[in-house]
């Protein structure tokens, strides 16, 4: 009887040290994140000034910025917003609604799962060999968009399918019943209830897209861009202009990159401003991703 | 639509053309038994040496250094967030541990770099500013989210009446997590980790900022060493002349970082097959 005392206390234990280590594990997690942040903020809050901002980079530390990095991300996220979007959310929609279940619609489904574990570089390689040498696009923003939007269209597609999938069945039969074709069914109904998932999905995949610097180093991206793209609009006929799509370019983590590997301390400083700039850059999309989801999810109820 | 939804084929279609065609110029110039076997990668030497295994090494290192952090972690906060945890603390717990892998791979360099290094060097004073030890251990931290959300989802897709009657046997949590919902949940945890190693092999701002850029054939984590990926990147950094055999190396690599990562794909595919748990 001892004997099965002895052995009920020790698995009692057991489960208390287990409780103990996973709480411990789960803030060793936490607190990387947490000293990661803390050490971006000390090393580089005094390098963020407005010039910080409004510089080019240069040779001396002190008066380099990021001025041509954070035009040149927010480009490339609007070229890949512009085709991911629409690309992911028509094969996400066509993948729940339309696709017979036939073989084909099975490879695409495999093949979507499979692309989310190829390598980001492996991306940067192929857009190096297709986009800028065969279709001759050259080591531009567009390029560098099309790139991104093809690493981040696997996320937009699961996205979009999951909050498709979430709208319940009776919902579509209703509006059958009333006569609705099926383009007519998702356009008034599927779609509209489905934006809010859908739209964190593309928050989190544009999230990812911005802190990207493999694949864009891969194709060819400067490190020192001491000028910025042609304005998007003009004062001469025909007013638009899209000649910036063709420009070379440098991202906010390509810049950081560079600043990171050079010896001097004082680029390290720089380093760390331009981290922290990226940090809250990708913290604020996150946050407003979970709120959205958070908000919808109490909103609609079946 | 359709045509939308074949766009991930033609994705795949592409990567596959690109590499096995620019790979193939290479594998002219280049025979393959001496990109397998020859121990030593000098591409900007006099006489170039083409062999890919001090590569295929770095990587090894650091994605090993990476695993033994991540999996063990990985697997414990997801039995802690599924089995202890409270459902509200889970709530907060689960977004703020995948932030973790929302932060730019870059940003993780850097503190790879500047402070993990630095630390670590305080206990290992040979330790050189360019190691793998201290890449991989952050590359381990970084990749924890993918490994504990996907098994504890899993975990908490085994039903409960399973979990009940392990209780009502008298098991205690830890009993029941261990050799009751493990094996239960075995497939989704296997793609947990595969999905893991897929992250750490082809990670490269990391290795490419802390490991260094010079070829080592090593399998000590305290050395520095370059990676498939940092080698990637290092000569793309330079000015790349289309169609010569540096350029052609580069998708090589790629092509073995994929064949590796395809490797580890199908065996986690074969593994979850045979112990595919059904109820």
């Amino acid at each position: 009887m001892e004997d099965i005392e002895i052995r009920v206390a020790r698995r009692k234990r057991m489960d208390g040290i287990f409780a103990i280590l996973g709480l411990v594990s789960t803030f060793v997690g936490m607190l990387t994140l947490a000293a990661l942040i803390v050490d971006l903020a000390i090393a580089g809050s005094e390098r963020l000034t407005q010039t910080f901002f409004t510089s080019f980079p240069s040779r001396f530390p002190d008066q380099a910025g990021i001025l041509s990095a954070w035009v040149g991300t927010t480009l490339v996220m609007l070229v890949t917003a512009a085709s991911a979007v629409p690309l992911g959310v028509a094969a996400g929609v066509y993948l729940e609604e339309y696709a017979p279940g036939n073989w084909l619609t099975a490879l695409i489904e495999i093949n979507i799962a499979n692309l989310a574990g190829v390598p980001s570089i492996v991306y940067g390689l192929m857009a190096l060999g297709l986009f800028v040498y065969q279709f001759r696009l050259g080591q531009s923003i567009l390029s560098a968009g099309l790139t991104l939007a093809l690493l981040i269209l696997p996320i937009v597609i699961v996205a979009t399918r999951e909050s498709v999938r979430a709208v319940p069945g009776s919902m579509r039969e209703a509006a059958y019943a009333l006569g609705a074709t099926k383009w007519q069914t998702v356009r008034d109904h599927v779609l509209p209830y489905s934006t809010g998932g859908i739209l964190t999905g593309v928050i989190i995949a544009l999230s990812r897209a911005i802190g990207e610097t493999a694949p864009l180093i891969t194709i060819g991206a400067l490190t020192f861009i001491a000028f910025l793209p042609g304005p998007p609009l003009g004062a001469e006929f025909p007013f638009v202009s899209f000649e910036w799509l063709m420009s070379p370019f440098t991202v906010m983590p390509i810049q950081m990159f560079n600043w990171t590997s050079r010896p001097q301390h004082a680029f390290h400083l720089n380093a760390a401003a331009a981290g922290l700039v990226l940090m809250v850059m990708t913290l604020i999309m996150n946050g407003i991703a979970i709120y959205l989801r958070y908000r919808f999810r109490k909103r609609i109820r079946w | 639509m359709f045509l939308c939804a074949l766009s991930s084929v033609a994705i795949t279609l592409g990567i596959v053309g690109t590499l096995v065609l620019e790979s193939w110029h290479f594998f002219e110039n280049v025979s393959i038994l001496d990109f397998l076997t020859d121990t030593q990668w000098t591409m900007l030497f006099e006489n170039p040496r083409y062999g890919i295994m001090p590569l295929v090494a770095g990587t090894a290192v650091t994605s090993g250094v990476a695993l033994l952090v991540a999996l063990p972690l990985g697997t414990v906060i997801a039995i802690y967030l599924s089995e202890y945890a409270d459902p509200r603390v889970r709530e907060i717990l689960k977004p703020i541990l995948e932030l973790l892998s929302a932060v730019p791979t870059v940003v993780f360099g850097y503190f790879a770099f500047l402070f993990v290094t630095p630390i670590l060097q305080s206990f290992l004073p040979n330790l050189p500013g360019f190691n793998m030890l201290s890449a991989g251990i952050v590359i381990g931290v970084m990749i924890i989210p993918y490994v504990s959300s996907l098994s504890e989802d899993a975990m908490r897709a085994v039903p409960v009446h399973i979990r009940e009657g392990s209780y009502a046997m008298g098991a205690t949590r830890l009993q029941t997590a261990v050799r009751v919902l493990i094996p239960s949940a075995f497939s989704g945890i296997a793609s947990a980790y595969v999905l893991g190693f897929s992250r750490a092999v082809g990670e490269t701002m990391v290795v490419a900022i802390a490991a260094g850029q010079q070829p080592n054939l090593t399998l000590n984590p305290m050395e520095g060493a370059a990676t498939i990926t940092a080698y990637i990147v290092q000569v793309s950094l330079g000015d790349l002349p289309h169609g010569t055999i540096a350029y052609q190396s580069i998708f090589a690599a790629g092509l073995t970082l994929m064949v590796m990562t395809l490797v580890f794909n199908i065996a986690g595919y074969l593994l979850r097959k045979r112990c595919r748990e059904i109820y």
